[in-house]
């Protein structure tokens, strides 16, 4: 036990070192400075921009990495993101953008004017930093990243600014005005190619106001840093009050802030408010991005939703510059937001092309396109996992394959509401992630009266929808109709139906006045989603929704389906990370039979002996040294004939003290021996010794010349009683005999059942459980099985323990005749008078010693002449031995 | 001479014998009782309790599937008794087997017959792995039984997707999820007998294999262990219900397997060496 002790607190204190010595990631230091910069249309406005720059933490020169905000947020926003980024190894320079944290300026919107030329500066400030690595004098290895506001200035400034090398822009806009106005119908006859995106020739004045997003996105209230989880923002300081001015335009530009009003008041979208938001677009100026990509974009974002990322995708991939694309569990609607594993991708993104990482001509780190999907529940702690497929292609919104799946439905009625409320809810911006959890697939409302349904027959197959379906619609009516397009995942009726990623998507149809109806395409937000087998597809068309501007004069309209079809796109390609198997599924288990080899061989020559020191000369210790004690082993032949021969055993207890000391004699054949001594005298433990049990510290044990080791064949020619029976309770005793000869493998036939069985004398008792015999009766059987085979030397303990006068006298006769046919046995005993009048020869043993050996007769002769015989009685052996061991009163 | 005539050390303890010593105890014939009793138990359960409203399962969990056909009857009880009461069979079965003997001082006449300790304790683990399997195949044998018996022999649905499997297509699956649900009980196993022959009470091997097992499934819910916890003996454990999936998986169980083989091979060189040069005083 204290070998274990101290195996615990040696591994402990392992332990604990290694922790405290374990290298923490480095020390990232920022230093705050204030960087003025000159924007403007004509270049003549000065800007001071609060920045922190983090310099490479492992010193030398290191590529730099721009990190942006999101909207409403400040460089702290980003600081933990920062230092993660400076922590592998990069400089790292974070600013609060114009208008926002204690930067001066105005917001402009990624104005190329303005926030596109204070980044310009930015990286002309790197450029003379002496920890910023060069591509050529002005020209840093630069890159950027951000999220929201913060991904639409990388996409920005890398069209206009070529010295930046790779960015990585999350949940961004490619058209603000498509974002803030979409329309996902396409009026007319089937239509290819439709993606989500306003439709070529649709513009954005048609679309539908995404009211309160934009108002929280132009509102100074509620900052988006605050909502977006994602964005890992920060806590804002509490700003100073607000002039007439600020109140009402906030740090806005006054003119973007002129239009938002306009905007804002009528839903619709003027010609200038397109212009405006469009020349804040990356889409307009994606085809002169020449850096490389990664565009990480939210599954759960009715904001800038997967079809924004699409179109910068694609409109960058057409200019021949690398781009990935990844859809993750997160965005402005919530989710869970995958820190860790976009730390991972735009991490590897900038290895790569910032560091230079592997060779030139190798496959981008981040595959072309991957997606998070439910990887269900870690079987350990029962969370989510996510699992990330990828496909080596971006196959984009439609799918590399399309499903169709039937509709059905009749034709019905729907209403708009007087002032449009109350209003269907899908994703309420904001707080949709609060609502629904970050778990929660979405949950919808849709108002009575306001909503057409149609439904699909239940799946036959799982369906696994990446992208955007379509479908046709015919609405009847007049003028223009304001719907929302949503598809529902129905289970059963009992479960409320899953909007996937509460999005839906917003259609304005113009109902022509001589048909009174219009037929159009309709686009359904890009989603990832398994709809399984049994479950339902319902496509739901309502006339409200919360988050949208919806007209105010009530409407009635009727909607049914132009095409009972649904076209659903899946990706084939889209697999799991070909995993192959872990090395160390193979390594391990063979790691562990070299081990368990390497174990067992050691054991096999291991024996843990300990040295004692042998305490030569026991015989004689009180000069009477007989016949037979044999001082030293023999060196020379063993003597096959002698049935036993101790020489030097030694044995200690656990705590050093010896049990046995220096113990030698021999038993010759025919002899019946008493093994004499107080208890803890040692003569178990030399027992347990003779049977192989207990190994020796030192010395040795011979039977028939053989050593004894455990398990050593001689000791089939010993049959043992030591330390009472030993049987299976829930066996009959004739059972446990019959088994334990069996377990011998030796021959029935050798066995001597009856001889044994005979000495046992059970009679029926033989044949019930031993768990029902008295003491006796076991002691008996257990007499019996030790003379299974009539082996050549019997050893017994204490055998005449529990019996009663009458088998004691019978015991005492059974091992005489026992010893007489050339037999011996040896019996340790207490009760003297016992072995005076079993034994012919004895051994008395204290403390672990030998005392004296010899035959009976000899150790009472001896002592005739001792005090013992004044007294005028015959001498008896228990005078003789408490003589002996020193302990006569 | 050294030996007696007609011994030797190969023919010591033959399976029989040892198969023989341990079934007629009541703690074999009680196991065997529960585990064949259970699956009955479940049927009479499910037969009480509330029937589910209209016959599209409401979400798709093996225990809502359970009475959907013997088949997936049968997976349910294996889910439901994997976790802990096969666990317990095992360890009972391996954890029992050399305790009990030192425990009842029939250890020593065993070893001084004498059966070579090698020998004794390769013996003794060749029955108790193979009564530790029969209990993990009867199990489910029983459950596929009585759910047929019950539920009647119908197409399999798949938990998660709903998608239905023609139930002899799936049977070759269920020989698979038996075959991992043996090989993941390994290391319980092994782990069982190397406390069994350290301790000489019986129950304390059994317990002491189970509370390891429990420390290890604790453990493997912090997950600030991070991968690590994949090299948890438990964590594994129902790596199984990948072969139900409508596309078999293979990777789970595999690594699965590795594990426990690796951490069974070791345990149990440990049991040999130490017993080996162990002193037996019970």
């Amino acid at each position: 036990m204290k070998r274990v002790a101290a195996l615990v607190v040696a591994l402990a204190l392992i332990g604990v070192t290694a922790w405290l010595v374990w290298p923490s990631a480095a020390d990232v230091r920022g230093q705050d400075q204030r960087i003025s910069v000159v924007d403007g249309p004509s270049d003549d406005q000065r800007v001071d921009l609060d920045t922190t720059f983090f310099p490479p933490p492992g010193g030398g020169k290191a590529p730099a990495v721009l990190i942006a905000h999101g909207f409403g947020g400040s460089k702290q926003s980003v600081r933990d993101q920062a230092i993660r980024v400076a922590q592998a190894g990069y400089a790292v320079l974070t600013w609060s953008a114009r208008g926002f944290g204690r930067s001066t300026g105005q917001i402009a919107l990624n104005s190329p004017d303005y926030e596109v030329k204070d980044v310009k500066q930015l990286i002309d400030w790197l450029a003379k930093r002496p920890e910023v690595r060069l591509d050529a004098a002005g020209d840093p290895r630069v890159g950027i990243a951000g999220g929201s506001y913060g991904g639409a200035i990388a996409l920005m400034t890398a069209a206009y600014d070529h010295r930046i090398d790779a960015i990585v822009p999350q949940i961004t806009w490619s058209d603000l005005a498509d974002a803030l106005f979409p329309n996902a119908a396409v009026e007319g006859p089937p239509v290819q190619g439709a993606t989500g995106q306003n439709a070529a020739g649709q513009a954005a004045e048609g679309g539908v106001f995404k009211r309160m997003w934009a108002g929280i996105f132009f509102g100074q209230g509620v900052s988006l840093d605050n909502l977006a989880t994602s964005l890992g923002g920060g806590r804002e300081q509490a700003a100073a009050p607000l002039t007439a001015e600020q109140a009402r335009c906030g740090r806005f530009l006054p003119e973007i802030c002129e239009v938002y009003q306009q905007v804002a008041q009528t839903g619709r979208a003027t010609p200038e408010a397109v212009a405006l938001l469009r020349e804040s677009s990356p889409i307009t100026v994606a085809g002169r991005i020449k850096a490389p990509t990664l565009l990480l974009q939210g599954q759960r974002d009715s904001l800038f939703p997967l079809a924004q990322a699409d179109a910068n995708a694609r409109a960058i991939a057409a200019a021949g510059t690398p781009v990935s694309l990844a859809w993750f569990d997160g965005g402005h609607d919530g989710g869970d937001g995958e820190i860790d594993w976009l730390h991972e991708q735009s991490t590897a993104w900038f290895d790569r092309y910032l560091k230079g990482d592997g060779p030139a001509g190798a496959a981008p780190p981040v595959s072309a396109f991957t997606v998070t999907r439910d990887g269900g529940r870690d079987p350990g702690t029962r969370q989510r996992i996510r699992l990330h497929p990828e496909a080596a292609s971006y196959p984009g919104l439609l799918g590399t394959d399309t499903t169709t799946v039937r509709l059905s439905g009749p034709q019905q009625n729907i209403a708009n509401p007087p002032g449009g409320a109350p209003a269907s809810i899908s994703a309420v911006p904001g707080i949709g992630g609060l609502l629904g959890g970050a778990n929660n697939p979405g949950v919808s409302i849709d108002m009575p009266g306001q909503s057409a349904a149609f439904e699909s027959p239940p799946l036959s197959a799982p369906l696994q929808l990446t992208g955007t379906a379509t479908a046709r619609i015919k609405v009847s009516g007049e003028g223009e109709a304001t719907l929302f397009a949503k598809l529902y995942d129905v289970a059963d009726s009992a479960q409320p139906p899953i909007l996937p990623a509460g999005l839906v998507a917003p259609i304005r149809v113009t109902i022509p006045e001589d048909t009174g109806s219009v037929e159009a395409t309709i686009t359904l937000p890009a989603v990832d989603h398994d709809f399984a087998a049994g479950h339902r597809i319902r496509l739901v068309v309502t006339t409200t929704d919360m988050g949208y501007a919806t007209p105010a004069a009530p409407a009635a309209y009727q909607v049914s389906l132009a095409a009972p079809t649904l076209a659903v796109p899946t990706v084939r390609t889209l697999a799991a990370a070909p995993a192959g198997v872990a090395w160390w599924v193979w390594a391990m288990p063979l790691a562990a039979v070299v081990i368990a080899a390497g174990i067992l061989a050691t054991g096999r020559t291991g024996s843990r002996r300990r040295r004692v020191p042998v305490t030569a000369g026991s015989p004689g210790v009180n000069g009477q040294a007989h016949d037979g004690p044999a001082t030293a082993p023999e060196q020379g032949e063993p003597d096959r004939d002698l049935p036993l021969e101790i020489s030097g055993l030694t044995k200690a207890y656990r705590n050093g003290e010896l049990a046995v000391d220096g113990l030698s004699f021999r038993v010759e054949r025919g002899q019946v021996l008493g093994l004499l001594g107080p208890n803890g005298a040692g003569k178990t433990t030399t027992m347990r010794m003779m049977m192989g049990l207990i190994r020796p510290d030192a010395g040795e044990i011979r039977i028939f010349g053989e050593r004894v080791t455990p398990g050593a064949p001689v000791l089939s020619r010993l049959g043992s009683f030591v330390e009472g029976p030993g049987f299976l309770p829930h066996l009959s005793g004739r059972d446990n005999i019959e088994l334990y000869w069996a377990a011998t493998g030796r021959p029935a036939a050798d066995a001597r059942f009856d001889e044994a069985l005979e000495i046992a004398n059970l009679g029926k008792a033989l044949e019930r459980a031993v768990r029902t015999y008295s003491q006796g009766m076991r002691q008996r059987l257990a007499i019996a099985q030790a003379m299974l085979g009539l082996p050549d030397l019997l050893v017994l303990d204490e055998p005449t323990n529990g019996l009663d006068p009458p088998q004691i006298r019978e015991m005492r006769e059974v091992l005489q005749r026992y010893a007489r046919d050339g037999r011996t046995v040896i019996v340790s005993s207490h009760m003297l008078a016992e072995v005076e009048q079993t034994c012919s020869h004895v051994v008395v043993m204290q403390r672990g010693r030998l005392v004296s050996t010899g035959p009976v007769s000899s150790l009472l002769g001896s002592a005739r002449s001792g005090p013992g015989a004044a007294n005028g009685h015959g001498p008896r052996l228990e005078d003789v031995f408490l003589d002996l061991i020193g302990d006569k009163s | 001479m050294t030996a007696a005539p007609g011994y030797a050390p190969r023919r010591t303890l033959p399976l029989r014998v040892e198969i023989v010593r341990q079934f007629k105890r009541r703690r074999t014939l009680a196991m065997f009782g529960l585990l064949l009793a259970l699956p009955w138990v479940l049927v009479i359960a499910f037969q009480f309790g509330p029937q589910p409203s209209g016959q599209a399962a409401s979400s798709l969990r093996i225990s809502d599937l359970a009475t959907a056909s013997g088949l997936n009857f049968a997976a349910f009880a294996l889910s439901v008794s994997a976790s802990f009461l096969l666990v317990v069979a095992v360890a009972l079965f391996c954890g029992d087997t050399v305790a009990s003997e030192a425990n009842w001082s029939s250890l020593r006449y065993l070893l001084a017959a004498p059966i070579p300790r090698d020998r004794l304790l390769r013996q003794k683990l060749i029955v108790a792995l193979g009564y530790s399997a029969a209990a993990v195949i009867c199990l489910p044998l029983m459950a596929l039984l009585a759910g047929t018996v019950a539920f009647g022999w119908n197409d399999i649905q798949v938990p998660g997707t709903g998608e239905l499997i023609p139930a002899f297509d799936i049977l070759p699956r269920f020989g698979i999820v038996i075959g991992y649900a043996l090989v993941s009980q390994l290391v319980v196993a092994a782990l069982a007998f190397l406390v069994s022959t350290m301790t000489d009470s019986p129950l304390g091997a059994v317990g002491g294999a189970v509370g390891l097992w429990i420390v290890s499934t604790i453990l493997q819910a912090v997950e600030a262990l991070g991968t690590l916890r994949e090299f948890l003996p438990t964590f594994w454990n129902n790596a199984w219900l990948d072969a139900l999936s409508p596309e078999l998986d293979w990777s789970g169980m595999v690594k699965g397997a590795s594990v426990s083989v690796t951490y069974a091979v070791i345990l149990m060189a440990v049991a040999f060496r130490r017993f080996r040069v162990k002193d037996v005083v019970s």
